[in-house]
């Protein structure tokens, strides 16, 4: 039964770790400025886990064989512990984890202590069920107003977060379903939510954050290459959470000026 | 000190009724609830089970059950975890064990109040019917989670199962609380003063010290719970505003206004997080007592463990922010929530250390419940070492809401837990029923339930890091997540056997009960009072007389020693502690 134990425990340990350090499924590719650092943090955090993970059931399965028992031949060490050995495994994993926590809190800072720069592009993102809607405030620069009793879900995206047509600021103002950014150029996010709790989340850029009713957020982030990428909702927000998806095309600021020109135009 | 309890030297009752039903004894007490949690942990896998059904094959018809559609989904996965978390982890492991076995444990007749001990279960049963009522009301069961975050909860209007399911599940919740509230009460009450002659506090066994700072987790976690509950009632059906602020679903205006979304994440998990500890802590004790046991050896380390159980129960109520890191709560607070919670990591890395010191120079009888306890200690350093990458706000980003936390509550909270749960069962058994459960169908169900636990719960961890949101009914929206519908379908197949084998569990259970072999008053040689009376205990637990301790609850291959283990109760020695 030891024996078994040790044989168990040790294949379930190697299989674990395999597909972990195999990175047969790992953090998607990253492409913020932010994904480095996240991913090296991770790193860091995986290695220390890992080893602690491999000695921890090593330990397991080696003792349960190794002290199994062998009738008189084996001798129990009678005891009740040891101080000394309580101590320093205390202190050694209070230094792991408070250090491994200090070194990932940079990252923490620079996202959500410091606002958005000065040149940062302003986007309003709105989650209600079950949909992202995007809104660009247009060439004032300035998001008109919104009024709840003007929201119809059923009226194409204006109307779904309710923009209050008759407020000048408003004019210009661009709301899409589909979220266009220029490339390395930071995005100043505002978050809000129509209904219930949704979360934004776009593993790519390694961003999420809750969209709360009542709550205007704001986030910002800097996506570092072109392409698509998939935005999920990660916050349970009724029936319909599993589909509420969109699109981020990271584009050229070139290819970004005409998009919303075009869009203007269309208006 | 301990004082004898002389509060109710009542008789044995004899009708039926008395007897099994409305029982003063808790023993029979203990027994209702383990009773009641076995009915509700085959429900929670069989909603499971549909669960893992409709992920991998989305249109499945199925019998009794029909079409899954989302919201069917999503009530399945409300009320699977509602159910285990509240019906199996709160009431099997404390309420059950810990009413059967404290009192013994310390030398005491009864529960310090016996009828409040019984309003206790009685209510627990009421909140149970409530919660199963749920599926059966229009509109059906809730889909706000188990979580049932404001305002999605509080709008009957955001989904359907928001109507009466979910005043069901909320009222359900309360009763829970009231029902916790009143056991804890006796716990604690119990603990401190009915302990026998000689059973200080450093003599206790560590179920004793893990079921007492439960029930201390209970006392204070459950009220905050149980007003939250009540706000949200009010929220719900009189149209105040505590946790909905202006609000509007589907292009109508709601009437409220000015409330705060967060409050209730707040109130939640000022609860929740002391939750998952008060779902773990009797299994980290009952690991203890099996090891010590098994391994032949004193628990490594006993005034440690002892510490370990307070400061995860101190820091427990110092943590609930990790939850909240994704919420909108001020990023300087993460900072100060994820320092609290790699701090609880210390405690519990103690409790893992001590357990492998245990085994160390041991001498290990590897019967049922020792296989179960070593078990936990691994599931308990699986599930346990993903904590470090949820507790940094950082990697919370791309884990939150992910299969990732999934996985890893599973691990240390659902099965672990359930491991702690089988070796009580395969350990006290005998105690309970006076007969031996079967070894060779208990190995069975221990091989298949590890490897198959391991099998279903650790490819979540992958799904998470690959950015897969959790409560996912369908798979096939996000064109990221159809590369892992392959991991998503072993784990259908191993929640299948694994399931299945769980039947070995219940039929050895049963049978053993009518049909075992006669068990000794003492079959594993241990050391605490339980091993001293008769099996199964009478009524008043040691027929007339008071135990008196004159010993550590963990004294085996004591040196010098005629056996290889000193009871609780054996003579004063030069030897044994
Ligand atoms: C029989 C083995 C089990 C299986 C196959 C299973 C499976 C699942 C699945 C598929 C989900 C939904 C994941 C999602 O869509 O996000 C889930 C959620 C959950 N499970 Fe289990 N589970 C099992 C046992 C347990 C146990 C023993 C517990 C006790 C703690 C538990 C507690 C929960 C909780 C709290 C949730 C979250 C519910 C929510 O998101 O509101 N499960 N489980
Ligand atoms: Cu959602
Ligand atoms: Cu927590």
């Amino acid at each position: 039964m030891g024996l078994a134990l040790l044989v168990v425990i040790w294949l379930i340990t190697f299989f674990s770790t395999y597909f972990f350090a195999a990175k047969t499924w790992w953090l998607p590719h990253g492409a913020s400025t932010s994904a480095p650092w996240i991913d090296h943090q991770f790193g860091l955090t995986y290695i220390a886990m890992g080893v602690v993970f491999v000695a921890a059931q090593g330990a397991l399965g080696l003792f349960a064989w190794q002290y199994r028992d062998r009738g008189s031949a084996s001798k129990v060490e009678y005891s009740h512990g040891n101080t000394k050995l309580e101590v320093l495994w205390t202190a050694l994993t209070a230094i792991l984890f408070i250090g491994l926590n200090l070194m990932g809190s940079k990252v923490w800072a620079d996202e959500r202590f410091e606002p958005a720069k000065a040149d940062a592009i302003p986007v309003e993102v709105t989650g209600m069920q079950f949909a992202w809607y995007f809104r660009y405030a247009g060439n004032d620069g300035k998001f008109g107003g919104t009024n709840p009793k003007l929201v119809d879900p059923s009226a194409g995206s204006e109307s779904a977060i309710g923009l209050d047509t008759s407020d000048p600021a408003a004019k210009d103002d661009v709301v899409v379903g589909t979220m266009y950014l220029p490339v390395n150029r930071e995005v100043n996010l505002t978050l809000r939510a129509e209904d219930v709790i949704h979360s934004f989340f776009v593993p790519a850029m390694r961003f999420k954050q809750d969209a709360v009713p009542g709550l205007a957020i704001h986030m910002h982030f800097t996506p570092t290459e072109t392409g698509d990428y998939e935005i999920a909702c990660a916050e349970l927000c009724g029936l319909g959470h599993y589909k509420m998806h969109g699109m981020l095309k990271v584009v050229s600021q070139d290819d970004f000026d005409k998009w919303l020109a075009s869009r203007e135009a269309e208006k | 000190m301990a004082t004898t309890a002389t509060v109710h030297a009542h008789a044995a009752p004899q009708g039926f009724i008395r007897k099994y039903i409305f029982s003063l004894d808790h023993k029979i007490i203990g027994l209702q609830y383990y009773f009641l949690a076995l009915v509700a942990v085959f429900v929670g896998m069989f909603l499971s089970l549909l669960m893992r059904i409709h992920l991998i094959w989305p249109t499945a018809v199925l019998p009794l059950v029909g079409e899954i559609k989302p919201e069917t989904y999503l009530s399945l996965l409300t009320m699977h975890g509602t159910i285990m978390v509240f019906f199996v982890l709160t009431t099997a492991p404390q309420s059950g064990f810990g009413n059967y076995f404290l009192p013994i444990q310390i030398g005491a007749p009864d529960m310090a109040f016996p009828v409040l001990n019984m309003l206790s279960f009685w209510t627990t049963f009421l909140a149970f019917v409530a919660m199963i009522a749920a599926f059966f009301v229009s509109g059906g069961a809730p889909l706000h989670g188990w979580t049932g975050y404001a305002p999605l909860s509080a709008l009957p209007s955001a989904g359907p199962g928001e109507q009466l399911g979910a005043d069901l599940w909320v009222i359900s919740i309360a009763i829970f609380c009231v029902a916790s509230l009143m056991g804890a009460l006796n716990f604690i009450t119990t603990l401190l003063d009915l302990r026998a002659k000689g059973m200080t506090l450093f003599r206790l066994p560590l179920t004793c010290w893990a079921w007492f700072v439960t029930a201390i987790l209970a006392l204070l976690a459950f009220g905050v719970l149980l007003s939250a509950g009540i706000l949200l009632l009010l929220d719900r059906n009189l149209g105040t505003s505590f946790y909905v602020p202006l609000v509007v679903v589907n292009g109508t205006v709601m009437g409220h206004k000015g409330g705060s979304p967060l409050l209730w994440q707040h109130l939640f998990w000022f609860f929740g997080h002391p939750e998952v500890y008060i779902a773990i802590l009797p299994g980290m004790g009952v690991a203890s007592q099996v090891l010590s046991t098994f391994a032949r050896k004193p628990i490594f380390g006993y005034k440690a463990m002892v510490y370990a159980i307070m400061a995860i129960g101190l820091l427990g109520f110092t943590v609930w922010g990790h939850h909240m890191f994704m919420s909108g709560m001020s990023p300087y607070s993460a900072f100060a929530f994820s320092i609290m919670t790699m701090a609880i990591g210390v405690p519990s890395a103690i409790k893992t250390f001590n357990w492998l010191g245990t085994l160390h120079k041991a001498r290990i009888r590897f019967h049922s419940p020792m296989l179960f306890a070593i078990g936990f200690v691994s599931l308990f350093v699986s599930g346990g070492l993903s904590g470090p990458f949820l507790a940094q706000p950082v990697l919370d980003i791309p884990l939150h809401d992910t299969y990732f936390v999934v996985g890893h509550f599973h691990l240390i909270m659902g099965v672990a837990a359930i491991f702690g749960i089988f070796a009580a069962t395969y350990y006290w058994f005998p105690k309970m029923f006076g007969r031996m459960m079967n070894e060779s169908l208990g190995r069975i169900h221990f091989w298949v339930t590890l490897v198959g636990t391991y099998a279903i719960f650790m490819p979540m961890h992958y799904l998470g890091m690959a950015g897969h949101p959790r409560r996912y009914s369908q798979l096939t929206e996000l064109a990221y997540l159809h590369d892992l519908i392959p991991v998503q379908q072993f784990m259908t197949y191993a929640a299948f056997i694994t399931i299945g084998f769980q039947f070995v569990f219940v039929f050895n259970l049963f049978w053993s009960m009518f049909k075992g072999p006669k068990a000794s008053d003492n079959p594993w040689e241990a050391t605490t009072l339980e091993w001293t009376t008769a099996t199964p205990p009478p009524h008043d637990n040691f027929g007339g007389h008071t135990p008196v301790v004159n010993h550590g609850p963990y004294e085996y291959s004591v040196p010098g020693a005629p056996r290889d283990y000193v009871m609780q109760t054996d003579p004063v020695t030069a030897t044994a502690h």
